[in-house]
């Protein structure tokens, strides 16, 4: 039987069926080679995310929003960015001056590097929130936390670049504080900076480490976060898992497809990022001195320092408290344990329930005072380390600490509320 | 079943829906194309390599008679030649041995397409580079330096291409079209300016 | 029950620590020192409002600089040519009235004093001032230029209050006219009880007037700030303009995400 078909239509198969369109053939021919589809399904289309997220789960996302635009706007700028003690501030005013549009490259990195920190913090406030760092997710936490240093260290490095006084000074300081380490200080140091000071050496090795290794780091962790994260699911604002109550299809209930819904609901949420950011970016990308320090525009001068020396602002909190001790040694010290009492959380809530929502007035209480301790510790080191600042520093950094030392205490004696059993949404 | 989160509303407007999204991917690919501006401006040349492209001044005094000087004009090799009357003279009489004898598919200002390929009988500007893969050809001005019937011109060591003293391509050559005459003028009698003629500046 | 009290704190925090001192440095502030019974005793608050869209006022600017300030100064990361463009002044009055003879139009702005001779000359080499306003501020600019005295105990004959001990001269002085600083007698507690006096800056006098009045020479400054505002970013007025379609763009595109999702979860339940 001869079946009629146009000219260029695709020739039957020997069974007599009309073969689909190109697309779906090739479709068919890839996902033969490659689970393409059925990554799409496991991950994105049949993944179920709790229905009840609010406003801290925005965050992750715009995260990776940032690490996109942070690798784009970075890989420009080594096109043009001249490594060397006598080349890299030049080449940075460059960029800023002759390059087509250089100065909006440049602007998209240094305010994506402060706009990466802001939304890093936010990102893991909500983990602090709602306990997502409790089993079974403590792995996707410790992984978050190598993400929150591999992005400290890339910062770190990322700041010398431009070889400002400022990037000269704070690489000074930051660097000595490994001398601090017993025996093996100053020649550790040495040997990070490659000479007897700062020099050409250090720099040139920040850059390979700032453009290639550590973003390399970043990307791979960055995967094996979003891996352990999907195989325990998220967690939500109440702090239950969703996956105990679930339908007869297997799906839980109070669970919904992460796409469409929340590929559309991220879309808008990095459309109200994106406004802020390119408010800042085009109307006040130094931030009065925050995202962008005047110190720095002037070139690197080894024999004279800026008046403050002062870590960008992501970094003042843990700068403050290296002040606020008397003793070199110990304040480095306790700089570092504040850095890695995080690692500790998901072992030391002892807490019957997840979310702050449920959590009794202790817990909240000593939530609070952490946050204000952070936010106060994080002004304190922009200030100069005299008089009052001082013994606000030494006093916050106590409240920090009692955050996380009496946290097996409190969570334990804490009258908790009733958690629901199904989680509390209300349509929006 | 129907106690899940996602319950299909009969009333679900899909048309609106599909409006909805297409708009706003509309909208998107076109924040795309204009955030890709910038990114690919900034590969078009700086302002530094405009300005080092900026044009050159010579002094044709300091050429002799039948003497050529090299001199760099955006990165590329430019041939000043001061033909002397008899080399004018050696510029015709071989048309039907060129490929492009009246420059027709070679690349020059209106003001060299002609038969001395110049704008005065006495000089010559041309782009050194030879208009088969690149390299420098090399003067060869004497009569008969290459072969008894050679009238003087440039030889290409890299693959044997050969040129007259107007830079006009022999048969038989590897390159196709005349040797390029980059834009100049003469801001007075003695100065060459290579880059700015009436056009204005390149 | 939302009560996620901390988390409402944190923003608060952030948006107080965070942004308002960022924007307070960022803003504009009231310019102009007034007419003050001692006059320079309140110099640590005068300010100087810049507009680098005020086409004369840079072009003035640019002028006195060429006038005043290259011969010992350059502005090396800036091009001549750049300058010709952004303030609009055409080639050939750019080479005729700017340009040193002898330079091309697309050289970068470099002075004719050799670094040799500055350090020399004064002790150190008189710094470059492309980038001076970001890194000092354009207050800080302002001040310096305008609290010059005679100080017959330095080389100079000069000092400065915003930069004690400079070692740049008042090269201005024909401009602004000389004046000394007079000073009072502070009494301030040490440590244990015990008194010690202190001569603290109380106000200047005018010794003699310069070719400009008062209100003229802080114009002369005002417009030179300017210049050197323009200077330390010239894509700033491209920046901010460009910025104006982006945020518009990015306004539109968000509403229409915004009604995307909405749509959509009208589904969950």
């Amino acid at each position: 039987m001869a079946v009629k078909t146009a000219p260029d239509a695709p020739a039957p198969l020997s069974t007599g069926v009309v073969a689909e369109p190109a697309a779906r053939r090739f479709w068919a021919w890839l996902n033969k080679r490659m689970p393409v589809d059925e990554f799409i399904t496991s991950q994105v289309t049949d993944y179920f995310a709790p229905k009840n997220f609010n406003i801290w789960y925005f965050f992750g996302s715009i995260a990776l929003g940032v690490l996109v635009l942070q690798l784009l706007s970075g890989i420009y700028l080594t096109m043009f960015y001249k490594v060397g003690e006598t080349t890299s501030f030049d080449s940075v005013e460059f960029i800023m001056r002759e390059v087509n549009y250089g100065w909006l490259i440049r602007y998209l990195h240094s305010t994506g590097a402060s706009a990466f920190f802001i939304v890093v913090y936010l990102h893991m406030y909500r983990a602090l929130l709602y306990g997502s760092y409790r089993a079974p997710r403590e792995l996707l936490w410790l992984i978050g936390m190598l993400v929150y240093l591999a992005l400290m260290a890339e910062a770190f490095m990322g700041y010398v670049l431009p070889w400002g006084n400022m990037s000269f000074w704070g690489a000074q300081v930051i660097v000595n504080l490994f001398g601090t380490i017993p025996g093996i200080g100053p020649g550790l140091v040495e040997w990070i900076r490659g000479d007897y000071g700062i020099a050409d050496a250090t720099l040139n090795r920040f850059f390979a480490l700032h453009v290639a290794l550590i973003p390399l780091a970043l990307l791979l962790l960055v995967v094996l976060h979003l891996a352990a994260l999907h195989e325990t699911g998220s967690n939500n604002p109440d702090g239950i898992e969703i996956k105990d109550k679930a339908g007869r299809d297997g799906k839980p209930l109070d669970g919904i497809p992460f796409h469409p819904y929340y590929t559309v609901k991220d879309v808008f949420g990095f459309g109200v990022f994106a406004v802020l950011f390119a408010i800042v970016l085009f109307f006040v990308p130094t931030l009065g001195g925050l995202f962008l320090e005047a110190p720095n525009f002037e070139p690197a001068n080894p024999l004279s320092t800026p008046e403050h020396i002062a870590p960008v602002w992501y970094f003042t909190p843990y700068y403050a408290i290296l002040r606020a001790v008397p003793d070199q040694r110990l304040g480095a010290l306790l700089m570092l344990l504040a850095v890695s009492a995080f690692l500790f959380l998901p072992w030391l809530d002892r807490s019957p329930v997840k979310s702050i929502r449920y959590k009794g007035w202790m817990s909240r209480t000593a939530l609070t005072l952490f946050t204000v301790a952070f936010v106060a510790l994080g002004y304190l080191g922009l200030q100069p380390a005299e008089g009052l600042y001082v013994v606000l520093a030494r006093i916050f950094t106590v409240i920090y600490f009692l955050f996380f030392l009496l946290m097996p205490f409190y969570t334990k004696l804490d009258p908790v509320k009733p958690v629901p059993e199904r989680v509390v949404y209300h349509a929006h | 079943m129907a106690d899940h989160a996602v319950v299909a509303d009969d009333e679900v407007d899909l048309s609106r829906r599909k409006f909805l999204t297409t708009a706003t991917i509309a909208t998107g690919a076109v924040g795309v194309a204009f955030a890709a501006v910038p990114f690919i401006a900034s590969w078009s040349p700086s302002e530094r390599a405009r300005a080092q492209g900026a044009p050159v001044e010579l002094d044709l005094s300091k050429i002799d008679a039948g003497q050529m000087t090299t001199t760099v004009w955006r990165r590329s090799p430019i041939y000043v030649v001061r033909r002397t009357p008899d080399m004018v003279a050696r510029i015709s009489g071989h048309d039907a041995e060129l490929k492009d004898p009246t420059s027709q598919y070679s690349d020059q200002p209106p003001y060299a397409r002609n038969t001395l390929r110049s704008r005065t009988a006495e000089f010559l500007v041309l782009v050194g580079t030879c208009t088969h893969l690149g390299c420098l050809p090399k003067q060869r001005f004497a009569q008969a330096e290459l072969y008894p019937s050679w009238p003087g011109g440039f030889f290409c060591p890299c693959h044997g291409s050969r040129f007259d003293l107007a830079g006009r391509v022999f048969n038989g050559s590897p390159a196709s079209i005349n040797l390029r005459v980059p834009p100049y003028s003469y801001p007075d009698p003695r100065t060459l300016r290579i880059g700015v003629d009436e056009k204005g500046a390149a | 029950m939302r009560t996620d009290l901390p988390g409402l704190l944190l923003a608060v925090a952030l948006l107080a620590g965070v942004l308002v001192p960022g924007m307070a440095g960022a803003a504009e502030e009231a310019a102009g020192a007034g007419e003050v019974a001692r006059f320079g005793a309140d110099w640590q608050s005068w300010r100087v409002n810049t507009d680098v869209t005020d086409m004369p006022s840079v072009q003035r600017g640019a002028r006195n600089f060429v006038s005043f300030c290259l011969g010992c100064h350059s502005l090396k990361y800036q091009r001549w040519s750049r300058l010709g463009t952004d303030l609009s002044i055409p080639t050939d009055l750019l080479q005729k009235d700017l340009v040193p003879p002898g330079d091309r139009i697309t050289d970068y702005i470099l002075t004719t004093m050799p670094a040799r001779d500055g350090e020399t000359w004064f002790g150190k080499s008189p710094p470059d001032l492309t980038l001076m306003v970001r890194a000092r501020g354009r207050n800080y600019v302002y001040q310096f230029l305008k609290t010059f005295y005679v100080d017959p105990t330095r080389q100079t004959g000069a000092n400065n209050l915003r930069l004690p001990t400079t070692a740049m001269p008042h090269v201005l002085s024909e401009l602004e006219g000389l004046k000394k600083a007079v000073y009072r007698d502070v009494m301030r507690r040490g440590e244990g009880g015990s008194f010690t006096h202190e001569q603290v800056f109380d106000h200047f006098e005018t010794l003699a007037p310069g070719r400009l009045s008062a209100t003229e020479y802080d114009g002369f400054v005002h417009d030179t700030v300017n210049f050197l505002d323009y200077v330390s970013e010239p894509t700033q007025a491209a920046r901010r303009a460009l910025g104006v379609w982006v945020v518009l763009f990015l306004l539109v595109f968000t509403w229409l995400a915004w009604l995307v999702k909405r749509e959509y979860w009208k589904d969950v339940h």
